[in-house]
């Protein structure tokens, strides 16, 4: 046959072999890939959504580094069982300042994409040192060493220029509070002033020692001010009210 | 033929292959160890050895440390062979190994320090990712100038599929690693990419580390190997080039179906799911291109364990190729997906398929390696395959049974409405096949061990007296290495 003996040419030509493998790999992902940076539809803006506090950003760099999203998604899908379960179903913008996305895969534990405002710091604590002493049959591993440890605040500053860089839109005040930030936040509003914090990251930011040390601020604070800003951002009884109470 | 033989470098498979036993059994003990936190949660001893940390070291334990390492030892064995030609450049060729072991301790040991960037197969961080594109570039060198030297006039089907792993995988993780550190003397880094953007490319190298590091490079050694073993060439020459241009082009396509009812785009989705179903085909043109090539010869499938192995290898293979596409559909995904079912899944394929035709393949190359005439046990090797057989059996059907109703507990309502089940609920059901997993992993990894055993006694020379006898009529080579 023809064209037999035509691939005998690749067969006989290892660069040439070579050269046709990359294309044919590379057009499948240009195809779905390139197209997703191109179209203003992958994102639609929603209101509400803002970048990370350092504290909430400290936090979640504690939730990558164990790996919490190798059990706990962070995804609602529209079906309706996971939106009575969870909420509202997660929209493209609730996540466009997650760098990488930490959507997960399985469900070991239940899903968090809007843990937020759901338990409180007391609860959140107590479950994270030992979680059996609160849902007995959990399986999670206790992570009390975070109540132990401080939170790495000295760089935050770094932390946020990074993201800068990649697009997550901090101004340079933003920047240059970044360390008094993170400790106004984890101090709270009871004892110590948040109106920058407030001003820069809006009013309904989540102020308070949520560890239960005050002399301290750990990476529980930052963990839980993380948690508990999940999913929260976007005000969807407000946005129902706007849109006429459709769904 | 040229009756000369070349003076093949055997020294660096050999490595590999020792490597591959080790890092084989440290992930297979990392796995079993995981699976009993899944079972019993007091194993969890903070921070170090949490689920959360050690799980990246089971997966990159088995998928790059055991599999990373048999696809180079099989790789530079197949390409030599075939090519007749010494592989070029022994020195970049130990630098391939040293390189590639320096590399799987430094992502290991970030892994249980905390140093991560929590995305699943590509955990790693920026520098080890650097580092490791390095070793890829010396092994994409090694290999491909090897072909080019070569003294036979075609590429033997089975480099075509290394050159196409070897290649693509190195796209696949410069592509998903573009990342910018925080301090070029730390170790964080962030991501370049947010969100959707994010989920699609870390999904389009998530699922073409499988099709390319563990289907592509892993038929090429099908395609050496089950021929040699069987002693009859390759079934057909035609199916081989439509299944091996198919196969590459529609996996890369495949990624989004792990992203079914997210944000992503539906298009994107749909696209995901056509590919997936689509490569149903070239994946079974693999396996049926594999299995026929023993006809005429079945017989030697009842006595052959090694044979045995190969071929049980590419019914998994068949199976979690059929699964697969059929998980992709969104229907099914919207209930298999986050459960257990996806992790059975990957099992049977990772097991099954993976773990089979490289125990295979590491019985043919040991005693041709180390000048044996035939290992030490040939019993062992049956022992081997069934005590794991039973293992993944244990394993695919305890998942299959926990996923499917894990998924159906938590859509579950009762006759108010309402949800039946809370979460935890669903946690308590899991607990007894999370045990039957761990003792189905248990039985793998003894499987193993016996290999580990079976091997050192070959290594050393020795023959199981017991089946003296049946060698003996062979024996005429002796054991010059």
């Amino acid at each position: 046959m023809s064209w037999m003996n035509k691939h005998e040419k690749l067969e006989r030509n290892s660069l040439l072999l070579l050269g046709f493998i990359i294309v044919t790999v590379l057009i499948g992902g240009i195809i779905e890939i390139v197209p997703l940076f191109r179209m203003e539809t992958v994102i639609e803006p929603v209101e509400g959504v803002r970048p990370y506090t350092p504290l909430e950003l400290a936090g979640q760099n504690i939730y990558v580094r164990e790996n919490c999203a190798s059990c706990h998604s962070q995804h609602i899908r529209p079906l309706r069982d996971e939106v009575v379960r969870y909420g509202h179903y997660s929209l493209a913008a609730e996540s466009m300042y997650d760098h990488p996305f930490l959507w997960g895969s399985k469900r070991t534990g239940p899903d968090l994409a809007r843990v937020g405002g759901k338990y409180s710091d007391e609860w959140h604590t107590a479950h994270m040192k030992e979680p059996r002493d609160l849902v007995p049959e959990s399986i999670m591993p206790s992570y009390g060493f975070l109540l132990k440890k401080s939170a790495k605040l000295h760089d935050i500053k770094d932390h946020l220029k990074t993201l800068r860089r990649l697009g997550v839109p901090y101004n340079d005040e933003m920047i240059e509070w970044a360390r008094k930030d993170a400790v106004a936040q984890a101090v709270g509003e009871n004892r110590t002033d948040i109106s920058g914090l407030q001003e820069r990251y809006g009013d309904s930011v989540n102020a308070r020692d949520f560890d239960g040390q005050p002399d301290m601020i750990s990476e529980m604070d930052a963990l839980v001010a993380y948690l508990q800003v999940l999913g929260t951002m976007v005000d969807f009884e407000a946005a129902k009210n706007v849109e006429g109470g459709a769904e | 033929m040229n009756t000369e033989k070349p003076n093949y470098n055997y020294d660096i498979v050999k490595l590999f292959t020792l490597a591959t036993v080790f890092w084989g059994v440290v992930g297979m003990l990392a796995g079993v160890f995981i699976a009993a936190q899944m079972a019993f949660p007091s194993l969890n001893i903070e921070p170090y050895l949490n689920f959360g940390r050690l799980r990246p070291v089971h997966t990159s334990g088995v998928v790059f440390a055991f599999g990373g390492n048999a696809l180079f030892a099989t790789s530079y064995y197949i390409v030599q062979r075939t090519c007749g030609v010494r592989l070029w450049n022994d020195k970049l060729a130990n630098f391939t190994f040293w390189g590639y072991q320096a590399f799987i301790i430094m992502a290991a040991l970030g892994y249980v320090l905390g140093v991560t960037q929590s995305k699943e197969y590509a955990q790693p961080e920026w520098y080890a990712d650097l580092w490791l594109t390095i070793v890829w570039v010396a092994y994409l060198l090694v290999y491909l100038v090897t072909c080019i030297k070569r003294k036979e006039p075609h590429l033997y089907v089975a480099n075509w599929f290394f050159l196409a792993f070897i290649i693509t995988v190195a796209v696949l993780h410069l592509g998903n690693n573009i990342s910018l550190p925080v301090d070029i003397f730390g170790a964080k880094s962030y991501s370049a990419f947010a969100g959707v953007q994010s989920a699609m490319i870390q999904w389009w190298y998530g699922h073409n580390a499988v099709g390319f590091f563990l289907t592509a490079g892993f038929l090429g050694m099908m395609y050496y190997f089950i021929p040699k073993q069987a002693g009859r060439p390759i079934y057909s020459y035609r199916l081989s080039i439509i299944h091996f241009w198919s196969l590459i082009f529609i996996y890369i396509w495949a990624g989004p179906h792990h992203l079914h009812y997210t944000a992503l785009p539906d298009w994107a989705q749909t696209l995901g799911m056509t590919f997936s179903i689509m490569l149903w085909m070239p994946s079974w043109g693999g396996m049926i291109n594999g299995v026929m090539t023993l006809s005429g010869a079945w017989h030697k499938l009842r006595e052959d364990p090694i044979l045995q192995f190969m071929i049980v290898a590419l019914a998994f293979y068949g199976m979690a190729t059929f699964e697969g596409p059929l998980m992709s559909i969104r229907a099914v995904n919207s209930l298999s997906h986050y459960t257990d079912w996806t992790v059975g899944h990957v099992h049977a394929g990772a097991l099954g398929w993976n773990g089979f035709i490289t125990f295979g393949c590491l019985y043919y190359l040991v005693p041709k390696l180390w000048g044996r005439e035939r290992m030490y046990s040939t019993k062992l090797i049956s022992m081997h395959l069934w005590i794991a057989t039973i293992g993944i059996v244990f394993y695919i059907s305890a998942m299959w049974v926990s996923g499917i109703m894990q998924g159906l507990m938590w859509r579950s309502y009762d006759d108010m409405g309402f949800l039946e089940y809370s979460f935890v609920e669903s946690v308590m059901a899991m607990k007894p096949f999370y045990i039957i997993r761990m003792l189905g992993g248990l039985l793998f990894l003894t499987g193993a061990l016996i290999m580990v055993y079976n091997f050192w006694r070959t290594i050393r020379g020795d023959v199981n007296p017991k089946e003296q006898d049946l060698s003996a009529p062979n024996s005429t080579q002796g054991a010059a290495a």
